[in-house]
């Protein structure tokens, strides 16, 4: 294929390395003043866009589009994203109140609005996102867009209309051909991200940015699911230290593990 | 992932999390692992020593045969120890009885494996009180004393040279008291600085000081060396934020004065007395420290320059653009750099292209994102357009800025996989601060013994521009006396010539204890060692170290 369009997921969600709090109401995390990143899978996603547009050339891979949905402050993981090498970003803005409730279904009709609207031929999202874990968003647009699938992806091959993925499965890997277009998600071991170095980050700022919000699309992302309660798993209760082996013997044995 | 459904299962979903993240950024992992090397909860020390395989490391009174054991001090009695194990239950205290070397051996040397020292009993008291009985009983019977903190000094000042007796504050880690309005922190001096910032974290606020030891320092240490770190630039040196210190004199005396106040123009300040005398003067058992809040939002980026004349101009702008912002301006050059990426970057990727001769890490803490982020796009804008740097990048979340810090971070590190490193750690005026890198480089050239295959295998220099802080490190095959000799007195008469320091935030320890004239006045020595004679008549506290 001579004219290849990707378009790549970017969900903007609680960094890794925060600790997460459950809220006073216990309803979600909080979020309020704590640092957000680009989810890891969909940066794997975006550095794998750009790695095919490396290796086939500008004048097959035309157009890397980075998408996200969620509320302004996502604006920042599209401007990583282009600053990594996206061409340009489309922004579905969803409001503070609603996003909390957007779940995978309702990304992917927003998705499946945004490909009819740009026509790409391979869309590539990270396997979940961190924040919900739910690894549905890619199963279920290729499902709506009724576009074949390559799920996990550790290993991606383009030729011309022919597309190879190799994919992590319990027990090893598993090697599945398709054709174009498709939907791909990305495991964790398909590449690693580049930094975004300082030339990019300057261009970024100039890259165009699209903004449509779900009514724009005609998508109705009301929520399927209710979320009853978060909590926090139970804590961890201390270890303690002995003087001597006969100590932990008898410790061990009182436990009743000997 | 693998069997990621058993996993999850397993061990519940927010390890799961865990464990796919920790794999995902696998760099991380050997970060923390490099942290970890010197560093971890309590008794790492130990434990990191036990890791390694018995080898016969030399005691420094053999490598150095001029140092000599003070004829006036006591040697170890039976009846000593009968005393010693009166205040000390038995897991506080660790004697020689002739087959466990090994579990002595951490306390007698230090991390680097350059200073081994011979002390036969280890006293790790709980209380402020048992340490001034000890003291009190040491100084009647004249027996010689180490205090001992992390052990993560570079200069051996933390282990003992001779027989002296080593009081480690590892077991001395109570967290007193914290204030959440005014930010001020009672602790005991055994305090693990990143178990205080752990601590401190998560009340909003953060420990004033940085450094890469972090894992295993102990405050009492920090503030016994005032050790400078990272952040120096932004908070001040711990002259500024010590409030207040609990000190145990060398006649058994406890000197308390753990103030949390700010001002307080009562009489001469003593505790500054004892900030960064290295144990000579007593042993701090109590700091009370002022912290900052923690800032909000923190961002790091990494720039590559093409001459130091350029890093100096970069930190000039940083200054005016990002100024109160700004909390960390670090250096290295290109050989640093290629050490790290060899040792710590294997089989994952660079953020940087290593072929710029300089590069600088900055950082900016603040408490308003967007203000922060503006400003730090405005800083690069006005580098990029000067043509102050040729290239860098920017971390976009908390790994990349841990990975960013680490090429910074992990220099030390990769040094000492690199061979023997001699590290000396000056203040230097900026206008001519790298200057000391290209001559010592040179003038080993010329004595033909650096190159490849040589004795010296690499020179090198990084450390914190904003502080005027250089470390210049020699990479040898073996620390060995002809290199020394090339090296030293030059670098102290180098530094002296420009006016500089030969101990900017090392301390003197035992490796310069006879440098100190290159960068005090003899009457500044002298009323120094009047200072000494006062505190410490008998010379128990530390001795053959610091000021000779």
């Amino acid at each position: 294929m001579s004219n290849l369009k990707i378009l790549v997921g970017c969900k903007r969600v609680i960094d890794f390395t925060v600790k997460v709090r459950v809220n006073a109401q216990k309803t979600a995390v909080e979020t309020a003043n704590v640092k957000h990143s680009l989810n890891p899978f969909d940066e794997i996603a975006i550095e794998e866009a750009i790695r095919l547009k490396e290796k086939l050339g500008g004048d097959v891979v035309k157009e890397i589009i980075a998408v996200t949905c969620g509320p302004s402050k996502s604006q920042e993981q599209l401007r990583t994203a282009l600053a990594m090498g996206a061409d340009r970003a489309i922004h579905v803005e969803v409001s503070d109140e609603s996003y909390p409730k957007l779940q995978p279904l309702g990304v992917a009709k927003l998705l499946k609005a945004i490909v009819e609207k740009e026509k790409p031929n391979l869309v590539i999202l990270g396997k979940q996102a961190i924040d919900d874990d739910a690894s549905q968003t890619g199963q279920m647009l290729a499902g709506l867009l009724n576009w074949p699938q390559a799920t996990f992806a550790s290993k991606i091959d383009i030729n011309g209309e022919s597309l190879k993925v190799t994919r992590e499965v319990d027990g090893g890997l598993e090697t599945i051909g398709s054709k174009l277009p498709s939907v791909i998600t990305t495991d964790l071991r398909l590449n690693e991200p580049r930094f975004a170095t300082l030339p990019n980050i300057m261009k970024a700022r100039k890259k165009p940015l699209t903004k449509f919000t779900p009514q724009d699309l005609n998508v109705d992302i009301t929520p399927r699911l209710e979320t009853i309660s978060v909590t926090d798993p139970p804590t961890r209760k201390g270890g303690g230290k002995v003087d001597s082996v006969d100590d932990l013997i008898s410790k061990l044995k009182s436990a009743g593990a000997l | 992932m693998r069997s990621s459904q058993g996993l999850l299962q397993l061990i519940g979903k927010v390890s799961y999390k865990r464990t796919i993240l920790h794999n995902f950024k696998f760099i991380n992992i050997a970060y923390n692992s490099q942290r970890r090397n010197y560093a971890s909860e309590a008794e790492t020390t130990a434990e990191i020593h036990k890791k390694v395989p018995t080898k016969v490391f030399n005691y420094t009174y053999d490598t150095y045969p001029h140092l000599k054991r003070n004829p006036n001090f006591k040697e170890l009695s039976p009846s000593d120890i009968k005393f010693f194990q009166s205040i000390l239950s038995s897991n506080e205290i660790i004697i020689d009885n002739g087959n466990n070397q090994d579990d002595l051996l951490p306390y007698n040397i230090d991390w680097m494996k350059k200073y081994r020292g011979k002390s036969r009993l280890v006293a790790k008291p709980k209380t402020t009180e048992q340490i001034a009985k000890l003291v009190k009983y040491c100084n009647e019977n004249k027996l010689a004393i180490v205090p001992q903190g992390g052990n993560t000094g570079l200069v051996g000042g933390g282990v003992p040279l001779f027989d002296e007796i080593i009081i480690s504050t590892n077991n001395l880690n109570k967290i007193r008291d914290f204030d959440h309005i005014s930010g001020t922190l009672v602790c005991d001096a055994g305090c693990i600085l990143e178990v205080l910032d752990n601590y401190l974290a998560e009340r909003g606020y953060m420990v004033p000081l940085d450094l890469g030891a972090k894992g295993s320092c102990h405050i009492g240490g920090n503030v016994a060396t005032n050790a400078g770190g990272l952040r120096l630039l932004r908070y001040g040196s711990l002259h500024g934020n010590v409030l207040g210190l609990e000190v145990v004199l060398p006649d058994g005396t406890i000197l308390e004065n753990l103030s949390t106040l700010r001002k307080d123009n009562t009489g001469y300040d003593l505790k500054q007395l004892f900030i960064g005398s290295e144990g000579t003067l007593g042993i701090i058992t109590g700091v009370s420290i002022l912290t900052p809040r923690r800032p909000k939002s923190v961002n790091v980026a990494v720039f590559c320059l093409n001459s130091f004349q350029n890093v100096q101009e970069a930190f000039n702008i940083s200054k005016g653009e990002l100024a109160e912002i700004l909390s960390a301006f670090e250096f290295w050059d290109i050989n640093a750099l290629r050490m790290v990426k060899h040792h710590l970057f294997q089989g994952t990727n660079l953020p940087l292209e290593d072929k710029y001769p300089f590069y600088v890490l900055v950082e900016t803490s603040g408490s308003n994102k967007e203000h922060n982020e503006e400003k730090l796009h405005n800083f690069m804008e006005i580098l990029m357009t000067k043509g102050v740097v040729e290239d860098g990048v920017v971390a976009q979340d908390n790994t990349q800025i841990q990975n960013l810090w680490l090429m910074r971070e992990g220099i030390p590190e990769a040094g000492s996989k690199s061979g023997s490193v001699y590290k000396y750690d000056l203040s230097i005026p900026l206008p001519v601060f790298y200057n000391i890198v290209e001559d010592m480089g040179n003038r080993l050239k010329d004595a033909g013994i650096f190159g490849k295959d040589k004795p010296v295998t690499d020179v090198f220099g990084y450390g914190h521009v904003g502080d005027g802080n250089i470390h210049l490190n020699i990479v040898a095959k073996s620390y060995s006396p002809e290199i020394t000799k090339l090296i030293e007195p030059y670098v102290y008469e180098w530094t002296a010539k420009y006016k500089g320091s030969v101990s900017a935030e090392h301390g003197l320890g035992l490796m310069k204890a006879d440098c100190i004239g290159y960068s005090k006045s003899q009457k500044m020595i002298s009323i120094m060692k009047q200072i000494k004679q006062t505190i410490d008549p008998n010379g128990i506290m530390n001795p053959y170290k610091f000021i000779l």
